[in-house]
């Protein structure tokens, strides 16, 4: 194992785990577990070495998102989101000065990222932009009405999408790095909701100032294709098996001690742990196939966007946010009240409230029916495997 | 092979002149642009642009890439093999007639 992930466990069950119930209850930022995740610096983990970072690899960043997860998902999602804004960075604009400055500032200072993509216009089209960059001279300005924006009051930096000038059509955007310096953020709804309550998910009316240099350089639309998408799906995925992981450890638990007190006999609720065990396997082949599908594509820009990749994406979303629901389903089942109730060390209400956001970010229907037009000009892939 | 380089502008170096001195490249152009009025989804009209120009900076969508991609295939009777199936090949009139020229001359050969 490597020390990333060993120390994500560490600080999952050292920290994350102890303050899991308050987060959810309070609908708070889990500020023990940053603390934690800052003190081993591990905000910086996607940080090319070079740059005062971990350099770490998609895999091991996949493995730390899945161990804090499985003790407070809010902590799992809010660090999955913050290295998939960092992996943009990182891959996408290294070579500008501003940006790599930034980078080197991430790992130094342990500076946590966020991104508003959401608008309240678009929803979870994050292909499509209202607001715009307008540009005066080497400045800029930007007003979004950004309707969710995880984490928004402890983030450092904020990553906007936005179309590149007033006059560009929708889907022509660019990502603006925006610090908390830079912008005003106005409060514009809360985050009382079913689960991911410590994401603190909330909306704000957002209005930032800044220098031109701090518009990433490529489009959008590449960096979405050839770091976003891939990267968002398999995090969130790598936190959902992190939520059914646990289901699964805790339904495990509950049989072992049913079988303790009656010696000789295999519990009955076996069975549905036996099923809850292969639906969990299934999810962890999902992700690591999707890892390392992403591997075998990086650093070429022609593979990473050929429809067969973005296909192979979209698809591991929607299959890993059903496959969870039906893990901690099989888990409850298993553990039976015990599961159901919120007192015991089988509860799995949190587990499932956490698991029905996996459906709702970026709407599977939406993914579904972007997957199912471009599938009518899809070819077989020529990889290993197709 | 000569031909089916990207002119770098509207001809200062040779093999823009050479590219759009061939009749047909301005014979594919005008069909591409039909096809791009047709399919394409454009926020701006075809004829206005020049082919270097960069269609995504004029509305082009992913959505709107595989509706001029099927008109494409359906005009020229050609088939994009799964390589060509990526944003680069559609950013500009001059890149899809490269790649339109490419699998013809490929389907002859
Ligand atoms: C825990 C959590 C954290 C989040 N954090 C952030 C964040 O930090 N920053 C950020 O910008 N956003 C964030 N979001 C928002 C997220 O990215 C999506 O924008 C949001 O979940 C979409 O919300 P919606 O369902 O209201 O909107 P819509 O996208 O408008 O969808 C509404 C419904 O319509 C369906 N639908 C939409 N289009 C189609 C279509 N073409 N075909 C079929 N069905 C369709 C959808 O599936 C959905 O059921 C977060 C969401 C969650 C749950």
């Amino acid at each position: 194992m490597t020390g990333l992930s060993t120390q994500a466990r560490s600080v999952g069950a050292g920290v994350a785990a102890v303050h899991a119930a308050s987060v959810d209850r309070d609908a708070r930022f889990p500020s023990e577990a940053f603390a934690a995740l800052r003190g081993e610096r591990l905000l910086g983990a996607l940080v090319p070495v070079e740059l005062g970072g971990g350099g770490a690899s998609l895999f091991d960043v996949a493995s730390a998102c899945h161990a804090l997860a499985r003790h407070c998902a809010s902590t799992g999602m809010i660090y999955a989101m913050h290295q998939i804004q960092v992996a943009c960075l990182v891959n996408h604009a290294q070579a500008s000065p501003w940006h790599r400055a930034l980078l080197a500032r991430i790992a130094d200072e342990q500076l946590l990222l966020a991104s508003a993509t959401t608008e309240a216009e678009t929803g979870g089209d994050i292909r499509n932009s209202v607001c715009a960059v307008r540009a005066e001279g080497e400045r800029f300005t930007l007003a979004k009405n950004a309707s969710v924006i995880s984490y928004g009051d402890a983030a450092d930096v904020i990553l906007v999408t936005a179309r590149r000038t007033p006059d560009s059509p929708s889907s022509d955007q660019v990502l603006v790095a925006v610090t908390k310096a830079d912008c005003r953020l106005e409060k514009t709804t809360g985050w009382d909701t079913l689960g991911m309550r410590g994401t603190c998910s909330d909306g704000y009316r957002l209005e930032a100032a800044g220098e031109l240099a701090q518009v990433l350089p490529l489009p959008f639309a590449d960096m979405s294709a050839q770091t976003m998408l891939p990267v968002t799906h398999i995090v969130w995925s790598a936190v959902w098996l992190g939520i059914a992981a646990d289901a699964v450890s805790r339904a495990r638990a509950y049989v072992r001690a049913e079988a303790k007190r009656k010696p000789g006999t295999t519990p009955p609720s076996a069975l549905r742990l036996a099923e809850a065990t292969t639906k969990l396997q299934q999810m962890k082949a999902s992700v690591l196939t999707a890892i390392r599908q992403y591997e075998l594509a990086c650093g070429s820009p022609e593979l990473l966007t050929t429809l067969s990749f973005a296909t192979a994406m979209g698809t591991l979303k929607v299959a890993t946010s059903e496959m969870v629901l039906e893990v901690v389903d099989r888990a409850i089942r298993t553990c039976g009240l015990s599961g159901y109730r919120n007192d015991t060390p089988y509860s799995l209400g949190r587990h499932l409230r956490d698991a029905q956001s996996a459906a709702l970010m970026i709407g599977n229907d939406r993914i579904m029916s972007h997957t199912a037009n471009q599938l009518l000009v899809q070819r077989d892939g020529s990889g290993p495997f197709e | 092979m000569q031909r089916n380089l990207t002119p770098m502008d509207g001809g200062a170096s040779n093999a823009g002149v050479v590219a759009f001195a061939d009749p047909s490249d301005d014979a594919l152009i005008e069909d591409i642009r039909a096809v791009l009025a047709d399919c394409g989804g454009l926020a701006v009209e075809p004829a206005r642009l020049a082919p270097e120009d960069d269609l995504y900076t004029a509305g082009l969508t992913s959505h709107g890439c595989v509706g001029l991609m099927l008109g494409l295939e359906e005009r020229f009777d050609v088939e994009f093999p799964e390589k060509l199936l990526n944003r680069r090949t559609f950013e500009s009139i001059a890149a899809i007639r490269d790649a339109v020229r490419g699998l013809l001359d490929g389907a002859a050969a």
